[in-house]
């Protein structure tokens, strides 16, 4: 998106500055992002509003350009590695804030069987971008490591993501499991993955299912906006 | 073998006696051998493959079979395709079911070449292997390093690789050179490295009920 004209970025003034955020974190510029969101910061923007319109928007884009297969995962990847190095910034300034934004906690894992992290990875970085408190219990998850969390966090959504079609049944085991406790109302479960759609996630129980980080972090944001209403 | 589903109205092309292979890129040179392996097979089978790369990019594969199986299937008697779920959770099935087709049954050429009993014990042992076939051997910079962009990212690496603990080479051959390249590449990883010889074995069922036949008639033309 942007061109190789090498420029200052404290010469932009705030609209272009956050337009240029957005076009490095799509070219997955982590050092200019990160100068950007320092910049904004300087200028002092609200961590909020450096994070919404500058990062989370920017992935936005990438994440509807990756559905519609312009950019790939190496990319995605980049770009992901850029909007960390923004999060870095805010993260602590977003920690101490008086003004509680949170949506709640949102704990996610990759289920039993499975080793692939990088779209859940994903979808925890869109999700700390909208608010969330994220609960990371990282890869191959039995039943017992939700329930865990759930009974040590009260998560108001639990997602969980799976990237092989040999694993992704396991989901219904978990959700299965939190049914059978009586569990199933106390919270939003989330389902997410490549091979996984609407078909699966409505045949195995799950309440929603995020077929792309951003719009998973959509979902999950409409849903705690609406609960709260 | 049944007759292909033709969903398309192609009333005035004649239907040939043969059965369609529609198989897997990666899977040409192997494939090329099955259906070659007797003039009857030669005669009674058509070879086609769709691109390797697709391997990559799981969620383009039932669509790409569907594409061509609408506009072949109707030709053959029988369709057969070479190709396991391969991360399309059911869709490719779905479309298989369109044309009357059967596929390899199986996850993925992993499975499907190992056998699911050997694969399961593999993973189960190790969940973290990274499994290379004679193919993604020869074709290691283009689909591994290239397809995932490690020739542009290099950095990259760690996000694709952290949980994966050794890399496993299912066989096709006995080639000692794909075996010192497959090493080469684990080594390259920071990985264990595990050779199995696998063979060819689990394909036969795309030519099957052909196979044994073409087997028989070879023979008593043989003896006769």
């Amino acid at each position: 998106m942007s061109d190789n004209e090498e420029f200052n970025l404290n010469e932009l003034d705030d609209k272009e500055l956050v337009e240029q955020i957005q076009d490095d974190l799509y070219d997955g510029m982590d050092e200019e992002v990160s100068e950007g969101v320092q910049i904004l910061l300087d200028r002092e923007w609200d961590a909020n509003d450096v994070l919404g319109d500058a990062l989370v928007g920017g992935m936005k884009i990438v994440g509807e350009d990756f559905r519609d297969g312009i950019l790939f995962v190496p990319e995605v990847l980049k770009c992901a590695a850029a909007m960390k190095g923004g999060m870095k910034l805010l993260r602590p300034i977003l920690a101490n804030s008086s003004v509680d934004l949170s949506l709640g906690k949102f704990v996610i894992g990759t289920v039993k069987g499975d080793i692939h992290d990088i779209g859940k990875n994903l979808v925890g970085m869109m999700l700390e971008g909208a608010g969330f408190e994220v609960i990371d219990l990282g890869i191959n998850n039995p039943v017992e490591n939700y329930l865990s969390a759930i009974e040590e966090h009260s998560p108001v959504i639990v997602g969980m993501s799976a990237l092989l079609t040999t694993t992704m049944p396991y989901m219904g085991v978990v959700i299965e499991e939190i049914d059978r406790l009586g569990m199933k109302n106390d919270f939003h479960m989330m389902v997410g993955g490549a091979p996984l759609n609407q078909e699966f996630a409505d045949a195995i129980g799950a309440d929603a299912y995020g077929r792309d980080a951003a719009r998973s972090s959509e979902m999950a944001s409409v849903y705690v906006h609406a609960q709260r209403a | 073998m049944g007759k292909a589903v033709d969903n398309r109205t192609h009333s005035a092309e004649p239907v040939i006696a043969k059965r369609l292979v529609l198989g897997c890129g990666a899977l040409v040179h192997e494939l090329v051998a099955l259906c070659r392996q007797t003039p009857l097979l030669k005669e009674a089978i058509t070879l086609q493959c769709l691109p390797a790369k697709l391997h990559n990019t799981p969620q383009l594969i039932a669509v790409e079979v569907d594409k061509f199986l609408s506009e072949n299937a109707h030709k053959y008697q029988d369709v057969f395709v070479a190709y396991g779920d391969c991360g399309t959770a059911g869709a490719l099935d779905q479309v298989l079911t369109k044309y009357n087709a059967n596929r390899i049954e199986g996850a993925h050429c992993y499975e499907f070449f190992a056998g699911t009993a050997a694969f399961e014990e593999i993973t189960e042992d190790q969940l973290g292997s990274f499994f290379l076939t004679d193919y993604l051997v020869k074709n290691f910079d283009r689909l591994v390093i290239q397809g995932l962009g490690l020739d542009r990212f290099p950095e990259l690496f760690d996000e694709y690789f952290r949980h994966y603990t050794q890399v496993v080479y299912l066989a096709q051959t006995k080639s000692q050179e794909l075996q010192d390249m497959a090493k080469q590449y684990a080594e390259s990883f920071g990985m264990n490295y595990q050779y199995r010889y696998v063979g060819t074995e689990g394909l036969n069922v795309v030519a099957s009920p052909i196979l044994p036949l073409a087997f028989d008639l070879e023979l008593q033309v043989a003896s006769a």
